[in-house]
């Protein structure tokens, strides 16, 4: 019978990937509705040594497939060993992350194991009577959710975006079993050559681990006018972000983007300049520990998810938050 | 080179608006469009054919009947022909069943490059490209935003990820998932629209066309794997305090007070 929960734990050039730190802390939730346990499945080049702090992350045991034939994403390499780890162990759940990477592979992966795979997933329960794993997931644009099962086929696979669920803290008290497992390569498995790798420039900065997000919208109203939240995020130690209208406007670089199009992000703290809010933005904060929203506008729909609204001018109330938070700490 | 390009017939999203009251979607007046991941792979073969002359592009959509629209489009910018897979036994089928039921229709043409878009624009999955590749057995690379012929046989293609980009050198056959950036679509002329009517041939291929190809196991709501256990607009996190009428300087000691009690400063 299949069991367990089992998490590609992604990993380049020998990091471990933040969305699969995520998915083990989500899997050990789940694991525990289903009275199973959680597997991470490590694989690529001399990685080995990555497969404990797995465990100090919450899997039971990790399955590492350690082969030169996986030094490079490569798309067969990958789902050759992940469909031979599925078949050998017959999980109930395989979960991704949602990342390019987890995008390329899970969707060859579930044609070659006949199973069904949902894409993007941002909520994850197991049914209580089925025990079926239930996968919501937005679509339209971000206009509806939908809930998907998978009943007949196993494993129950599912692609889950970056940032929505929440990682455990490491603990090095925590011990489990690492597992070796050798798949044989042949070298028509590598049917793509990668000839060159280039990094995107490293300045551009992640705003999925800032902690506080001073975001713009429309209403900041120029490139200019974003200094002030720059000066602001500078003084709360955060970032700053936007929506897509400010992206699209060429006032912010889009790796900064928040949104269903953008990155979905968490922070203790949401401050909303001059953003209206739409659904496919929403979809990329809501979930942020507290929001507070700016706009001159009452009849903005941010003012129905923040926690606190303030129907105001940002370029004249910003600056003043400034200096009297400078002047606190 | 033989080239194919799967097409979906998409709404424009982007016009979807929820009704305040009933909170459901009002899908009426929205309009039908080529998923703009496709369009581009569609300019990109014909690129490709330009730059290959003697090669034919080949534009294919499964849908219902009134997805012959966009194939039209696609012949008007200057495909060579199209086909429609269409049957109600296709319906209500999810990436799994869709994917084999396209690559059932694939394996009855002859390619040397098929061409997807990364994902569309209704569903958002990104699936279907290299599930087709795996039902039919060739090598995929998605994302791809450049795209040169080295040689009859092998292509040098760009894709992105999130923090790289690679040059990967791939063989034909291989199946191409497009992102937007890999070219802008061309917009169609007066004579190819002509063309798209009265010149070129538009097929539509039903279960009979293709049952030699598929196990009719594996097509539609019955071959799917996944089901739809329900769908629902999304519920707003609750509204929190709104302060309207306040100073500037009120306002800023008002958020201040906030996030103090908040332990954020």
């Amino acid at each position: 019978m299949s069991k367990d929960i089992f998490v590609f734990a992604e990993q380049r050039d020998g990091e471990l990937q933040k969305v699969g730190i995520e998915l083990i802390g989500e899997a050990a939730k789940l694991a525990a509705a289903l009275d199973q346990k959680v597997a991470a499945v490590l694989l690529g080049y001399n990685i080995t040594d990555k497969a404990q702090e797995l465990i100090t992350r919450g899997a039971d045991y990790v399955i590492v497939v350690d082969d030169a034939m996986l030094d490079d994403y490569v798309t067969e390499p990958y789902a050759k060993a992940m469909t031979a780890i599925i078949k050998e162990k017959d999980p109930e759940i395989v979960l991704y992350g949602a990342s390019s990477i987890g995008r390329d592979l899970a969707p060859r992966v579930s044609a070659r194991v006949h199973t069904g795979l949902t894409a993007d997933c941002t909520a994850l329960a197991i049914d209580e009577e089925t025990k079926l794993l239930m996968m919501t997931r937005p679509a339209f644009g971000g206009n509806i959710m939908a809930t998907i099962v998978c009943e007949n086929h196993r494993p129950q696979m599912a692609t889950v975006r970056p940032g929505v669920m929440k990682a455990l803290d490491a603990d090095s008290a925590r011990t489990g079993d690492i597992e070796p497992f050798t798949v044989t390569f042949s070298d028509a498995d590598m049917n793509v050559k990668v000839l060159e790798t280039v990094k995107t420039d490293h300045k551009t900065v992640d705003i999925t681990e800032a902690k506080i997000l001073v975001s713009g919208g429309r209403g900041v109203g120029s490139a200019d006018n974003f200094q002030l939240l720059k000066e602001l995020a500078a003084t709360l130690g955060g970032e700053v972000s936007a929506s897509r209208a400010c992206v699209d406007s060429g006032w912010i670089s889009s790796d900064r983007q928040v949104g269903q199009t953008g990155k979905t992000v968490r922070p203790d703290l949401y401050l909303a300049c001059g953003i209206s809010g739409a659904i496919q933005h929403a979809a990329g904060m809501e979930n942020s520990d507290y929001i507070i929203a700016i706009n001159k506008d009452e009849g903005a729909p941010i003012f129905g998810i923040a926690d606190l609204g303030i129907v105001g001018d940002l370029n004249k109330i910003l600056p003043k938050l400034n200096t009297a938070i400078k002047n606190l700490i | 080179m033989r080239i194919v390009v799967c097409a979906k017939q998409v709404p424009d999203t982007t016009e979807v608006k929820l009704d305040p009251k009933t909170n459901t979607l009002i899908r009426d007046g929205v309009p039908s469009i080529i998923n703009p991941d496709d369009k581009a792979g569609i300019e990109a073969a014909l690129q490709l054919k330009e730059q290959c002359p003697g090669s034919t592009v080949t534009v294919v959509s499964m849908g219902p009947p009134q997805a012959d629209v966009a194939l039209r489009e696609a012949l008007a910018m200057g495909c060579d022909d199209a086909i429609l897979i269409s049957d109600r036994a296709f319906g209500g089928a999810d990436t799994w069943a869709t994917s084999s039921t396209i690559a059932a229709a694939l394996k009855k043409l002859p390619y040397d490059v098929i061409i997807t878009g990364r994902q569309a624009i209704d569903g958002d999955t990104a699936q279907v490209g290299p599930q087709i590749a795996e039902h039919l057995g060739i090598p995929q690379v998605s994302y791809v935003e450049k795209l040169d012929v080295r040689s009859e046989d092998t292509l040098i293609v760009h894709r992105q990820f999130e923090d790289r980009h690679q040059v990967l050198e791939v063989k034909t056959p291989c199946l191409l998932t497009a992102l937007s950036e890999l070219a802008n679509p061309r917009y169609m002329t007066v004579h190819g629209v002509m063309d798209a009517y009265r010149a070129k041939e538009l097929k539509i291929w039903g279960l009979e066309d293709i049952k030699d190809t598929v196990d009719t196991a594996n097509i539609g709501l019955k071959g799917s794997p996944t089901r739809v256990k329900k769908s629902f607009t999304k519920q707003a996190k609750g509204a929190g305090t709104l302060v309207k009428d306040l100073s500037e300087d009120e306002a800023v000691a008002f958020i201040i007070e906030k996030l103090q009690e908040e332990h954020i400063i």
